[in-house]
Parts: structure tokens; C-alpha cells; sequence
């Protein structure tokens, strides 16, 4: 009976999981859908899922945390993990291409979970592999594990994510996790509030995407939009993106979320943030009912045992 | 002047072109571009007009190439950059094909990544792109970097 569920189909209609520009509706459905069940299951039902396979984890540049997340959802189910974590001890740095790693690599393993500091590489690795590509991030393109366990902490602790309200508060100009979930709540009906300094501002292209099917408003006022929105996802904004140092006082302080803050909010108003966190969070909001920034991260386990698993069933 | 004119006079004036092709109606500015990419061959003739006369557009620049023919590449290149041209297959003194360009609906192995971080730019792959009108964008495949008309322009390769 678990061999039959196991390998029961899915509304998943991809092979590898590169962009979440790739995902329609029903695909991220079906992965949120697949990460509750697994999170459900029992430690002995979890660890049959990926019996007998082996996941290449393959670091090209080191990202302790996102590997050991990969890493331990592997584990979970049951799977064997080789690979390696720094391109630096491996054959990429003797001038074999990339395109050969990948080749060589997708005949020891079932699937290729892969991270490399170029944009593109992940793209390349799916059509070069003859087994199913997961991308950890490719350079400051895409990063689609993120956006999923992003929306999976929405719908788990907010209840919903349609018709959502979302802030997002920052650096909206080069955090591609803002870009990326604002593109995905598309598909969701959100009406969505960027609150950034206006030399940080969400960059044209995204927001003329998201405007077509959502509403989006814009300010550099934090306080404003708190009562509004259900969501209010912050980012750290960093001083290496500012010209001189007075730019970023100027602004620093400006996007510093406190409990007092809060005190308007709706009371089932969630925070978020991908972490890690300088000081854009006061450490006073984690005690409040707010705060799901660290279960946002823990979301990363299932999620990524739903798409390790959705993926081990699919052909190539 | 009609165009056969032109062309008539430019071969007189220049060189006879019995057998080659005519790049027309080429937007003012972009014909060097245009020769630039695709290169010219030292054992034939070419001739290039540059903001010349047009009824048509009241300005353009103009190509006669000999005994050069275009394969897809290179037209999908002059796509790119001047979607307006006409391409005129010349053999025996007479026009066999005449080809209005407009835009390509893909772009492989012809445009470069403007993003110095794309896997393309680091190993020896074909680059793609899907291609998007009004306004003309080209969306890298791989990096999924978006480039902008002008941008385009600067990043066909030769
Ligand atoms: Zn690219």
C-alpha cells in the first residue's frame, strides 16, 4: 500500500525544479500539498520515501546552511547522499566543464540537488542530466526552495494565501527572494505593499509583471501599512549597497521592525524573514505571536522532502 | 528615385552586382553595425550607402554584397538589429527573393548575455533567448536576464 502511494501521480508537471517561474498554480499546489502530508507522516513512514536512491549534493560554492537542510531531508527519507560541498576539492577546479560534472554525476544518482555561484548553471545542469536537476541557487538568480517554503509558512501559519496582504519591507532591489515570491503570489490574488528606501526600491520589470495580475502600492513608511497587511515579510538591507555611509544611516534605523510597533497590527498578523537577521527585527518581536521567522526556516525540511520526493518519481 | 533605382544607380556607381545580396531600407546609423557583423570578405566586392535618399523613410542606409548569401544566423542578426530591412537575394542581375525581415521569434547562438555571471558567458554553450515585441526584449534561457532593445543591439556577436 505505501509502494502504491508512493508512486501515485501528482499534479507536478515538471522534471526538474530550476525557477519558480517554471511552477504554474497546480505545481506549487501540489508540492504544499505533498510537504504537508510528508511533515505528517512518521519518522519510519518518512525514511521509506527515498529508499534505495542516491542524491548527488553538489556545492560549488559553500552555503552550510541551505546544504545541511538539503542534506538532512535526504537523510529523512531514507536516501544516500554523495556529492561534495566545495567546488574547490573537485574536478570543476581541474577545468572539467561544468556541463561534464553534470553528466558524470547524473550517472551515480537518482536526482542532482545542486548549488554554483553562476546564474544559469541550474538551467544548464537540467538539460544536460539525464536525471531530475533541484536547484539551491544559481548565483543571485533563483533560488525556488526558498520561494516554496516561503509560500508553505504562509499557508501554515497564516491559514491562506489567497486574497493575501502582503508587505515586503527593505531591500526590495536586489533581494531575489522578494522578487521571487512577489512573482508566486501572483498566481494568488495578493495585494502587495513595497515599503524600501527609494534607492531600494522593487525594480521595474518585477513590478510591472506583478501589476498585471495583482495590486501593488508603494511607500518608504513602514508604520502605515502595518495595521493592513497579514504579511509583512522583512529583509536586511545591507550597507555594502549604499554609496557612502551617511545614505545608509540615513535609512538603517527607518526599516528596524519593534514589538511597539506591532501594536496596531491585525492580531493574526504574521512576521517573516528568510534569515539571517542583522537588526531589521528587534529581538523584542520574536516573543510575540507575530513572529514565525523560525518556523519559516524550519519549513524548509518539508518542503524540500516534498520536492526530493516528488522528484524521485519523475521520468525523464 | 524608386528603390530599384537606388540600387540600379549604386551599381553603376559602384560595382555591378550580378550575384550577392541587397540589404535595404536598413534604419539611418545601423548599416556599419550591420557590415561589422557580418564581416566583409576580402575577395568580393560591397558596397554600403549611408543615409541615403529614401521614399519610403526618408532616410536609410543601404548593402550590396557580392557573391555573399545570408544564412539563418545572419539574418536572424539583421532581425534583431533592424527589423524594418529588406533582404534581396541577387542572382544573375535580377532579384530571385526578397525577404521584409521583422523580428525573430528566438534567438540562438547569436546574441551574447550582458550578465558577465551567466553560465554562457563562462563555458562554450549556444546562448538562447526568447523574444519579446513591442517593446523588443530578449530573456536569457539560462540566467533569465532580461535585455532591453539597445542592449540587444550592443550584444549581437560578429
Ligand atoms: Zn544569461
Amino acid at each position: 500500500m505505501k509502494a502504491k502511494e508512493s508512486l501515485k501521480k501528482t499534479d507536478f508537471s515538471l522534471t526538474d525544479v530550476i525557477s519558480i517561474y517554471d511552477f504554474s498554480k497546480a505545481d506549487i499546489l501540489s508540492v504544499l500539498k505533498r510537504a504537508k502530508e510528508i511533515e505528517a507522516m512518521t519518522e519510519e513512514k518518512k525514511s521509506k520515501l527515498l529508499e534505495g536512491k542516491t542524491v548527488a549534493s553538489m556545492f560549488f560554492e559553500p552555503s552550510t546552511r541551505t546544504r545541511l537542510s538539503f542534506e538532512t531531508a535526504i537523510q529523512n527519507l531514507g536516501g544516500k547522499v554523495i556529492g561534495f560541498s566545495d567546488a574547490r576539492v573537485t574536478s570543476a577546479k581541474k577545468g572539467e566543464s561544468f556541463s561534464d560534472t553534470i553528466k558524470v554525476m547524473s550517472n551515480y544518482a537518482d536526482i542532482l540537488v545542486m548549488r554554483h555561484p553562476l546564474s544559469g548553471t541550474a538551467r544548464l545542469a537540467a538539460e544536460v542530466s539525464s536525471k531530475p536537476v533541484l536547484n539551491g541557487g544559481d548565483g543571485p538568480n533563483q533560488h525556488p526552495t526558498q520561494t516554496l517554503l516561503d509560500l508553505y509558512t504562509i499557508q501554515k501559519f497564516v491559514g491562506k494565501l489567497e486574497n493575501l496582504k502582503i508587505g515586503f519591507v527593505g531591500d526590495l532591489k536586489y533581494g531575489r527572494t522578494v522578487h521571487s515570491l512577489a512573482a508566486a503570489l501572483t498566481h494568488f490574488n495578493a495585494c502587495q505593499h513595497y515599503i524600501s528606501p527609494p534607492s531600494l526600491k522593487m525594480p521595474k520589470h518585477i513590478k510591472e509583471e506583478v501589476e498585471e495580475k495583482c495590486k501593488i502600492k508603494e511607500t518608504e513608511e513602514l508604520e502605515k501599512f502595518i495595521p493592513e497587511v497579514d504579511v509583512l515579510y522583512m529583509t536586511r538591507i545591507q550597507k555594502e549597497r549604499f554609496p557612502d555611509e551617511l545614505e545608509y544611516n540615513k535609512v538603517k534605523d527607518a526599516y528596524v521592525l519593534t514589538k511597539a510597533m506591532l501594536k496596531n497590527a491585525k492580531k493574526e498578523m504574521k512576521v517573516m524573514h528568510p534569515l539571517p537577521r542583522v537588526n531589521e527585527i528587534a529581538t523584542d518581536v520574536d516573543e510575540t505571536e507575530h513572529a514565525i521567522y523560525f518556523q519559516q526556516t524550519a519549513s524548509g525540511i518539508p518542503v524540500r522532502e516534498a520536492l526530493l520526493d516528488i522528484l524521485s518519481r519523475v521520468k525523464k | 528615385m524608386n528603390k530599384k533605382e537606388v540600387i540600379k544607380k549604386l551599381q553603376k556607381r559602384v560595382t555591378p552586382i550580378g550575384n550577392g545580396t541587397a540589404i535595404d531600407h536598413i534604419q539611418p546609423g545601423l548599416g556599419l553595425r550591420i557590415v561589422e557583423i557580418l564581416g566583409l570578405d576580402p575577395k568580393h566586392a560591397a558596397a554600403i550607402a549611408l543615409n541615403t535618399e529614401s521614399r519610403k523613410m526618408k532616410r536609410k542606409d543601404l548593402i550590396l554584397m557580392e557573391n555573399r548569401f545570408l544564412n539563418e544566423d545572419e539574418l536572424n542578426k539583421i532581425k534583431l538589429l533592424a527589423k524594418n530591412a529588406t533582404v534581396n537575394t541577387i542572382k544573375n542581375y535580377k532579384v530571385v527573393k526578397k525577404e521584409t525581415l521583422g523580428l525573430p521569434e528566438k534567438a540562438e547562438g547569436i546574441l551574447k548575455c550582458i550578465n558577465p555571471i551567466c553560465i554562457t558567458n563562462h563555458e562554450e554553450i549556444k546562448t538562447k533567448f526568447s523574444i519579446k515585441k513591442n517593446p523588443l526584449k530578449a530573456k536569457c534561457f539560462y540566467c533569465e536576464t532580461t535585455m532591453s532593445e539597445n542592449e540587444i543591439k550592443r550584444y549581437i556577436k560578429k
